[in-house]
């Protein structure tokens, strides 16, 4: 048994304690408090290490081969260490709420911990699945907003994320299929590189393949023009759901072209037709959702599209395919949960407390609430890339992966769409600035009021806004989890 | 071990106050004064400490991949040590003054608490030894910046300038991290100031780029020079600056005129190599400085506020100095040597010299404002020579230096810049930095006489009395350094000498005397004994208009094109990609009818199961196929 198993369970366990009759909440924080301290304890253990470490496999079929299999690498701990966190702040915030919202994060973040650290392309895959369908299922049930409307926006997301789970799903089929070549199947992942490794696939056949895994695992990381459910969903979307979908879940489809589609086709993002496809999509991501998020009237919107937007540096990361700028998508890709997730965090305790979110009816909180103000600095100046916070370090990291080389004086198009991006910096702290202003600052707006959360009930924000402070000023303690070249 | 007092202290003060702002009150206070004057302390002893063969010094990891390192490396060589005495003693007597003039501030641990954090930044900016480090730090006093601008910020014109400050840096920062980007990728992923002087100078991979395609170098060093643009307010980003004034005038003094705004002009003159690399941008450069320097004079002119004139005057001479950075530059082609071991930099030495005289006559606005109940027009002053005798005569002393009376400070290092524009070989940065000093004289002039002399024209100035003793000291303090800052009693240990060329240039030392004989008079002329503005110029008063056109531009190309965009996010993207497969899928038939119909749940469900069906079909049904 590998402590990887105990991590994957521990959700699924309180999940089933609850049904029978356990305290839903005692239950589920006991549950993600310890499994913080367990993935930082194989975050301790696993530092400068390289490699997979703490697997253990349990065989289901011979042929095709398939197995339980855990196992993890730097960037399987990272993720690990974003959900146990995440997870931790999402069930702590939940107030007065029926024990269904516990059993949706647990399951939600538990389905993530099992996508991240298990090594079978079947239970990665299935994993997943597992946690969007409670993610669905909130919104439709607990969303806020008129029941007609809040179904319509689960059916959106469900038929995105349903249709990027099929395009993925036989993009992977393909994969396995291309690579299980001879008699026997193998899903798992390990066996899967190395066969890469021992043979690779002609660079058009991996270009097409990859570009179907870009499709698949794009849509549920709402990769442009495939992003338009990811918006409402969010706004709509039950706080705890919201933290833990934007911060956790949606990043299993930025893992999986890390962890799975670059090692098996590492020319498919570098062939030219998938390149410029993707930057442009990129590019779409960071320009065009920029300047719809500077658009946005309400904080929700803006925390909704912002999140779109900044998927748009991690997919520059991948395109890059570089040392530097993979593990800088990793290192983004840590602090965009955690700092999402502050922002989502604090937006619903607003909108509980205020009742509304639009712009021109806020202002001045920052008198009221002077400890909720500096939370909220942290997420939003975080998610704007400020240095000192995470998001900065695995910013400036995609940006220099770019420029490694700048050959006899010319630009490749993948730096000339580095340059395009970093104007959407300037745009971020445009929206972010906007809404700071109009909610914090400026004399308070008659009629509202705000308090400062008890110290209780601070303490998920704090643990998220410790972490972007001090992995956002050490960063290399992720990157001593990530010491083999990527 | 200097370096990492003089770079940490600050950090944990900030830290500190952050988290216990509320529980620590006054030690809040202690605790920030405390370590700005240690850090002073540790910068003098610094100046003692001899140049080293090897002086960039690893003093914590940040970032480590593989071959490419970017830590928090410090770089102590003459022009850090020198920066970084300015920087914390001007900060020391700062911190002093607030002390007085911050007493009655409800939010008074914030705002030390911001000035620590400010401190710790502008440290790592001086010292930093890479250019990503740099660019850290840069950013991070852009948010002290923001933070101290909108202390007030339930007021919404400070809230406003906080945040346009912050904007039009982020502007500037895109540039600059371009200009980082390309030099990161022409050197080899190395952006360490020394190696990339090395590279210049003995030729490298840099030098290969520069001999292949200079257009290259032209266009990192124009980037490079956006981010000074940026912080040291230069056309077309200095709109930023006059606004800061929302901000407490102790942080007017200390960020917005000695320190923060200068930082522009001390990276350049750290990538000056990069500069003298390419002719062309150190033309724009001097350019740019040379009409910076004279529109603001121009604005200057027609102020009120008694922080604005100020304002425009900082703006003016960063102006200045960056146009010494361009002329240098420029200079060097006909044979003038920057590289010399000895002689200092033109731009550095107007630095130092403008960063104490110009804190001292923020600070003493300050008194003046403090002492006049927070008024802030000159118009409604007067006659405070004799109210408040010790304010006068070091606000005095500060006005002779800024406008370059022979003897004082700003004389010397005004003169070095003309020098060195005259050298540059284009006429018109001389003729345009000889009119610009003119007009120092004549708004400085404006504003001495409006302010302090005749009678008092309101209430408030007629009961204005001297500041108490905490606030005079620093003024005082820094209006011995005005005087004393041109000569070798302080150059020298400053190690920002004068400059060689300038003595013995008879046509420089001819035109700055003419220049200020006739802006004083001209002030004289038309300001003494008036009670209004007798000159009415609405284009300067307004500043050009600059901020009514990008608020024009904002508005058309930000604004309006976010809608445009957005409709057509709507429109396309969501017609296109969701409602057309969608409109499709519902019309496939009875059983998608009833999932539309709201039965979610079981939809969810089927999805699960369809999963597991295919996940099925590809595990079993499909190796089957295969053989």
């Amino acid at each position: 048994m590998s402590v990887l198993e105990l991590i994957i369970a521990l959700p699924l366990l309180a999940v089933l304690a609850i049904w029978l009759g356990a305290p839903a909440r005692a239950a589920s924080l006991g549950a993600t408090f310890i499994n913080l301290i367990l993935v930082l304890y194989t975050a301790v253990q696993y530092a400068g290490k390289t490699g997979l470490a703490f697997t253990y496999s349990r065989p289901i079929l011979e042929n095709p081969s398939l197995s339980f299999a855990v196992g993890a690498d730097g960037i399987s701990i990272i993720l690990a260490l974003l959900t146990a966190l995440v997870m931790l702040a999402a069930i702590w915030q939940i107030e007065d709420r029926p024990p269904i919202f516990y059993i949706a994060s647990l399951f939600i973040g538990g389905g993530a911990l099992g996508a991240f650290l298990t090594t079978d392309v079947f239970f990665i895959y299935a994993f997943h699945e597992l946690a969007l369908i409670p993610t669905f299922l909130m919104i439709a049930l607990h969303g806020r907003a008129e029941p007609a409307q809040r179904k319509a926006v689960a059916w959106k997301a469900t038929i995105y994320l349903g249709a990027g789970s099929l395009v993925l799903l036989a993009g992977l089929a393909w994969l396995v299929l291309e690579f299980s070549g001879g008699s026997k199947l193998t899903f798992d992942l390990e066996a899967l590189r190395s066969q890469a490794k021992l043979t690779p696939l002609p660079d058009a056949k991996q270009a097409q393949i990859f570009f179907v895994l870009l499709l698949g695992f794009g849509s549920l990381v709402s990769l442009f023009p495939f992003h338009s459910w990811a918006a409402p969903a969010y706004a709509t979307a039950p706080t705890p759901v919201a933290m833990l979908h934007s911060g956790v879940l949606k990043k299993f489809g930025l893992y999986g072209l890390i962890r799975i589609a670059l090692p098996l086709l590492p020319q498919g993002a570098h062939v030219e037709w998938v390149q410029n496809a993707l930057l442009l999509m990129l590019l779409g991501n960071i320009l065009v959702m920029g300047l719809v998020t500077i658009y946005a009237s309400r904080l929700d919107d803006t925390l909704a599209n912002s999140s779109v937007m900044h998927m748009g540096y991690i997919f520059l990361g991948i395109a890059a395919g570089t040392d530097i700028s993979l593990k800088g998508a990793v290192i983004l890709t840590f602090a965009h949960g955690i700092s999402i997730a502050l922002l989502f965090g604090l937006c619903g305790r607003m909108r509980n407390q205020l009742g509304t979110l639009e712009y021109n009816k806020l202002g001045g909180l920052a008198s009221h609430a002077p400890a909720f103000t500096v939370l909220f600095a942290f997420g939003a100046f975080a998610s704007i890339g400020l240095p000192g916070l995470t998001n900065f370090a695995g910013e400036v990291m995609i940006f220099l992966g770019n420029f490694t080389e700048v050959k006899a004086g010319v630009l490749s198009n993948l730096q000339w769409t580095v340059i395009l991006a970093l104007w959407g910096v300037v745009m971020s702290a445009v929206y972010m600035l906007r809404a700071y202003r109009s909610i914090f600052h400026g004399s308070p707006a008659t009629g509202l009021f705000m308090i400062d959360p008890a110290f209780s009930q601070r303490v998920p924000f704090i643990l998220l806004a410790a972490t972007l402070l001090i992995t956002g000023c050490c960063p290399w303690l992720l990157l001593n989890l990530m010491k083999s070249a990527l | 071990m200097h370096a990492s007092i003089i770079l940490l202290l600050p950090f944990f003060s900030a830290l500190v106050i952050l988290l216990g702002h509320r529980h620590l009150k006054g030690a809040a206070v202690l605790i920030s004064v405390g370590s700005s004057v240690i850090s002073f302390i540790a910068c003098v002893a610094l100046l003692a400490v001899a140049d080293d063969k090897d002086n960039t010094k690893l003093l914590l990891p940040f970032l480590d991949v593989g071959q490419f390192h970017a830590n928090i490396d410090v770089l102590i060589d003459k022009q850090s040590r020198g920066m970084m005495f300015i920087v914390s003693f001007i900060g020391m007597l700062v911190h002093l003054f607030s002390l007085g003039y911050m007493k009655d501030d409800d939010a008074k641990p914030r705002f030390f608490g911001s000035l620590s954090l400010f401190m710790f930044s502008m440290t790592g900016i001086v010292l930093a030894g890479n250019l990503i480090m740099m660019f850290i730090f840069w950013e991070l006093v852009g948010l002290s910046s923001y933070l101290l601008i909108g202390h007030w910020y339930q007021k919404a014109s400070a809230a406003e300038a906080c945040k346009k400050a912050f904007l039009t840096n982020r502007i500037g920062d895109f540039g600059f991290m371009i200009g980082i980007l390309l030099l990161f990728g022409l050197n080899k992923g190395d952006v360490s100031l020394d190696n990339l002087r090395d590279a210049f100078v003995h030729g490298g991979a840099l030098f290969d780029a520069q001999k292949s395609n200079p257009g290259i170098i032209t266009a990192a060093a124009l980037c490079i020079f956006m981010g000074a643009m940026g912080k040291s307010a230069q056309f077309p980003l200095h709109v930023w600056l006059p606004d800061a004034m929302e901000g407490p005038t102790p942080v007017s003094a200390l960020i917005h005129a000695a320190t923060m705004v200068a930082a522009g002009v001390y990276m350049l003159v750290r990538v000056s190599f990069l500069i003298e690399a390419s002719p062309l941008a150190a033309e724009i450069i001097a350019g740019i400085g040379c009409f910076t320097a004279l529109m603001a004079a121009l604005m200057a002119t027609q102020q009120n506020d008694i922080k604005r004139v100020l304002a425009y005057s900082t703006l003016s001479q960063l102006g200045y100095m960056v146009m010494a950075v361009g002329a240098v530059a420029m200079a060097a082609k006909n044979g003038y040597e920057p590289h010399a071991a000895e002689p200092g930099h033109p731009a550095m030495f107007h630095l130092y010299t403008h960063a104490f005289f110009k804190a001292m006559l923020f600070l003493g606005s300050g008194a003046v404002i403090y002492a006049c109940h927070h008024e802030q027009d000159i118009w409604k002053m007067g006659g405070l020579r004799k109210h408040m005798p010790v304010t006068f005569y070091t606000f005095a002393i500060g006005t002779a230096a800024l406008m370059g009376v022979p003897f004082f400070s700003g004389f010397l290092s005004k003169e070095a810049v003309l020098g060195v524009a005259f050298d540059s070989g284009c006429k018109v940065l001389f003729i345009a930095g000889a009119v610009t000093a003119a007009l120092t004289a004549f708004y400085m002039t404006r504003l001495l006489i409006v302010a302090f002399f005749g009678k008092p024209r309101t209430d408030s100035a007629h009961h204005a009395t001297e500041a108490p003793m905490i606030m005079i000291l620093p003024l005082a303090i820094l209006a011995i350094f005005s005087v004393l800052s041109g000569y070798d009693i302080l150059a020298t240990p400053l190690q920002a000498m004068k400059p060689p060329h300038v003595e013995g240039h008879q046509t420089v030392l001819w035109a700055s005397l003419i220049a200020l004989a006739v802006g004083v008079s001209g002030a004289i002329y038309l300001y003494r004994g008036k009670d209004k503005d007798p000159v009415n110029i609405k284009l300067f008063a307004n500043k050009f208009y600059f901020d009514e056109i990008y608020a024009v531009i904002i508005l058309i190309c930000q604004d309006r094109l976010a809608w445009v965009v957005n409709a057509l996010e709507r429109i396309v993207v969501d017609g296109l990609v969701a409602r057309l497969p969608t409109a499709i899928v519902a019309r496939l038939g009875a059983a998608t009818r009833m999932l539309q119909g709201g039965h979610l749940q079981g939809y969810t469900f089927l999805l699960g199961s369809g999963v597991i069906a295919v996940v099925y079909l590809v595990v079993f049904v499909l190796p089957r196929l295969g053989h």
